[in-house]
C-alpha cells in the first residue's frame, strides 16, 4: 500500500474539505492560531529586542535566556500549562509565544545591533533625538533581520501548532492525533502535507516582504560586491 | 548562488525519494527484517499507557527468569498501531483486555460476560495468533462524574444520564468518536447524545482536570486509575453491559507460542489481580514514580518468579 496515494486520495475527496471538521475549516483555525501566537510574540519580542539592541542594556541576560526558552519540549509543555490554565486555547498559545519570541527578538536585536554605528552616531550628530534614531534610522535598517526573524518564526509556529490537538483544539494537527489511534495514516500524511504546504507559502511570502522592506541602500550594499562593502564601511 | 540552488534542489529530490522509499512500509514499526521469533528471541510490545507498560515487563522479565532471551517495546500506541507490529512480526506478544481486543477483532460481536467475552475471542481471534488464560485481573473503560454532578441529577448508572437536562460532553482519547463504548454506544445503547472533548492523554491528568473544572461533565478513565479514587469520583454502573469485560490476556504470535512460554505466561496470569494493577498503577503514577520495570520486578519477586 502507498500512503501517499491514499493521502492524495483522502486531499481531493471534496467531502473532505467541507463541514465543521473540514479541511478549510482547520486551515483556517490552524492560520488563525498562528497569526495570534506572532502577533503576542511580537509584541513582546520586538520592541524588546529593539531596546536591547539599542541601549546595548540587558543582552548579557535576556538573550541567553529567551535561547533556553527554546529548549522547552513543547508538547510537554502544552500538557503542563493545560493543567494549569484548562484545556482552551491559551495553554497552547503560551507554549507557542515561548517558541516564537526567541526567533524574533534574536531578529530585532541583531538587526539594531548590526546598524553601522557610523551611521547612528552621524544621525546623532545631525541632532535626532534616540526616538528619531531609533525609529528613522535603525528600525529601517534593521527591518531585513526583523523580518527574518518573523520568517522563522512563522515556520517554527505553523509546524508546531499541531500540538494543540493533543486537547480538544482544532487546527491541522487535528488531522494527525484523529488518524494516529486508528492507523488511517493516509489522512495523517495528508494532514502533514497540509501543514507543510502552508508553512511553506507562509515562508515564501514572507521572504518577498522581506525583500521588500529592505532599503535601496541596503540591497544594494548586501548585493553589492565585496570592495564596494569595503568601501562603504571603511572607517 | 546557483550551486546553492542546485545543492538545494538535490537535496529535495533526495528526500523526496527517502520518503518515497519509506512510503510503503509501515511507518510506525521500527525496520524490516525483524527475525524476532527465529533466534527464539521474544520480544513483548506494550500499549502507550503506564499499566500495560508494567505488564509487558511483567511478561518480559517473568519469561526472562524462566531463561528465554526477551527483548521490551513498550508504548508501541494505540490497539491499531500495535497489533499491526504484531502482524508484521516486529513485536510476538502484548499484554490484551479480552473486551477491547474481541470489539477490535469482531466489532458485531455481542459477548458481555468475562466467560462469553473469552469464548468469542479465541473464535475472533485470527489464525496465525492465540490468546492465553485471562487474568482475573480487569481494568475496563469506565464514565466517571464528580461526586457534586452524581448528588445534583441523581446520577449512579449510564441509564441514569437520559435524565440529566444540561448538555453532556464526555472527556477522551479521540478514537472514541468510533468505538463501540464511546459517542456511538451512549447513543444506541443508552439513548444519550453527548459530545467528544479530545482529550489525548487516555484519561489522565488532563482529562481528570477537564472534569473537575467542569469542562466535561463525564470522563472516560481506566477502571484501575488510582484517580478515581483520589478525586472521590464516582464511576457510573453499566447495567446493559455497553462496556465489556476486559479482562487481562497475552495475545501471542502462534510461532512464539511454545509450550514453555505459554505456561510461564500462564502461571503469571492465575496470580494477577485487579487490586495488584491499581497498587502498580498508584506506584507509576503516585509521588513515588517509579519505573515501569521496577514494578514489575518488585511484583514478580513477591508472587515467586523471579529467577
Amino acid at each position: 500500500m502507498n500512503w501517499f496515494g491514499d493521502a492524495a486520495a483522502w486531499l481531493v475527496d471534496p467531502a473532505h474539505w467541507a463541514g465543521s471538521g473540514g479541511i478549510g475549516v482547520r486551515l483556517g483555525e490552524h492560520l488563525g492560531y498562528a497569526l495570534l501566537t506572532l502577533l503576542v510574540a511580537g509584541a513582546i519580542a520586538v520592541p524588546a529586542g529593539l531596546a536591547i539592541g539599542h541601549t546595548g542594556r540587558g543582552r548579557a541576560f535576556v538573550i541567553p535566556f529567551a535561547g533556553a526558552l527554546r529548549a522547552l519540549p513543547t508538547l510537554g509543555l502544552v500538557t503542563l500549562l493545560a493543567l494549569a490554565v484548562g484545556i482552551g486555547l491559551l495553554g497552547p498559545l503560551i507554549a507557542l509565544v515561548i517558541l516564537a519570541i526567541p526567533p524574533l527578538l534574536a531578529g530585532a536585536y541583531a538587526g539594531v545591533e548590526a546598524v553601522d554605528p557610523l551611521a547612528v552616531d552621524a544621525a546623532r550628530a545631525s541632532g535626532m533625538t534616540e526616538w528619531q534614531v531609533l525609529v528613522r534610522v535603525e528600525v529601517p535598517l534593521a527591518l531585513p533581520l526583523i523580518a527574518g526573524g518573523l520568517r522563522s518564526a512563522c515556520l517554527q509556529v505553523i509546524a508546531t501548532w499541531t500540538v494543540a490537538a493533543w486537547l480538544p483544539l482544532g487546527g491541522l494537527g487535528r488531522f494527525l492525533f484523529d488518524a494516529i489511534p486508528i492507523r488511517d495514516y493516509g489522512r495523517m500524511l495528508a494532514g502533514s502535507i497540509l501543514v507543510i504546504v502552508l508553512a511553506l507559502i507562509a515562508d515564501g511570502l514572507l521572504a518577498l516582504l522581506q525583500r521588500a522592506v529592505t532599503p535601496t541602500g541596503v540591497r544594494a550594499i548586501t548585493e553589492g560586491s565585496g570592495t564596494r562593502r569595503a568601501l562603504l564601511t571603511a572607517p | 548562488m546557483h550551486a546553492r540552488r542546485i545543492l538545494a534542489a538535490a537535496g529535495i529530490a533526495a528526500s523526496a525519494v527517502v520518503l518515497a522509499a519509506c512510503a510503503s512500509a509501515n511507518p510506525l514499526s521500527p525496520g524490516d527484517g525483524d527475525t524476532s521469533t527465529a533466534g527464539g528471541r521474544i520480544v513483548v510490545g506494550s500499549a502507550a499507557f503506564p499499566e500495560a507498560e508494567i505488564l509487558a515487563y511483567i511478561y518480559a522479565d517473568g519469561l526472562k527468569a524462566a531463561g528465554f532471551d526477551v527483548d521490551v517495546k513498550p508504548s508501541i500506541g494505540a490497539r491499531d498501531a500495535y497489533i499491526g507490529a504484531l502482524e508484521d512480526g516486529s513485536i510476538d506478544v502484548v499484554p490484551e483486555y479480552t473486551g477491547n481486543l474481541l470489539q477490535y477483532f469482531d466489532a458485531n460481536a455481542t459477548a458481555q460476560s468475562p466467560d462469553d467475552v473469552l469464548a468469542a475471542l479465541k473464535t475472533a481471534v485470527p489464525s496465525g495468533f492465540e490468546v492465553l488464560d485471562p487474568a482475573e485481573a480487569q481494568d475496563a473503560d469506565s464514565y466517571n462524574v464528580t461526586k457534586a454532578f452524581s448528588e445534583q441529577y441523581g446520577v449512579t448508572s449510564l441509564a441514569d444520564l437520559v435524565k440529566v437536562t444540561v448538555p453532556l460532553s464526555v472527556g477522551a482519547n479521540p478514537e472514541f468518536a468510533d468505538r463501540p463504548y464511546g459517542i456511538p454506544g451512549l447513543k444506541s445503547v443508552y439513548g444519550v447524545d453527548a459530545t467528544l472533548v479530545p482529550i489525548n492523554d487516555g484519561g489522565g491528568p488532563n482529562t481528570l482536570a477537564a472534569l473537575l473544572d467542569g469542562t466535561v461533565q463525564l470522563a472516560d478513565i481506566y477502571s484501575t486509575t488510582p484517580s478515581i479514587a483520589e478525586n472521590d469520583l464516582v464511576t457510573l454502573d453499566d447495567p446493559e453491559h455497553m462496556i465489556l469485560a476486559q479482562n487481562v490476556i497475552p495475545l501471542i504470535a502462534s510461532a512464539a507460542a511454545s509450550d514453555e512460554v505459554v505456561s510461564t505466561l500462564n502461571a503469571i496470569q492465575a496470580k494477577l489481580t485487579t487490586e495488584d494493577l491499581i497498587a502498580m498503577n498508584e506506584r507509576s503514577s503516585g509521588d513515588e514514580k517509579a519505573s515501569s520495570q521496577t514494578i514489575a520486578d518488585d511484583w514478580l519477586a513477591q508472587h515467586g518468579f523471579a529467577g
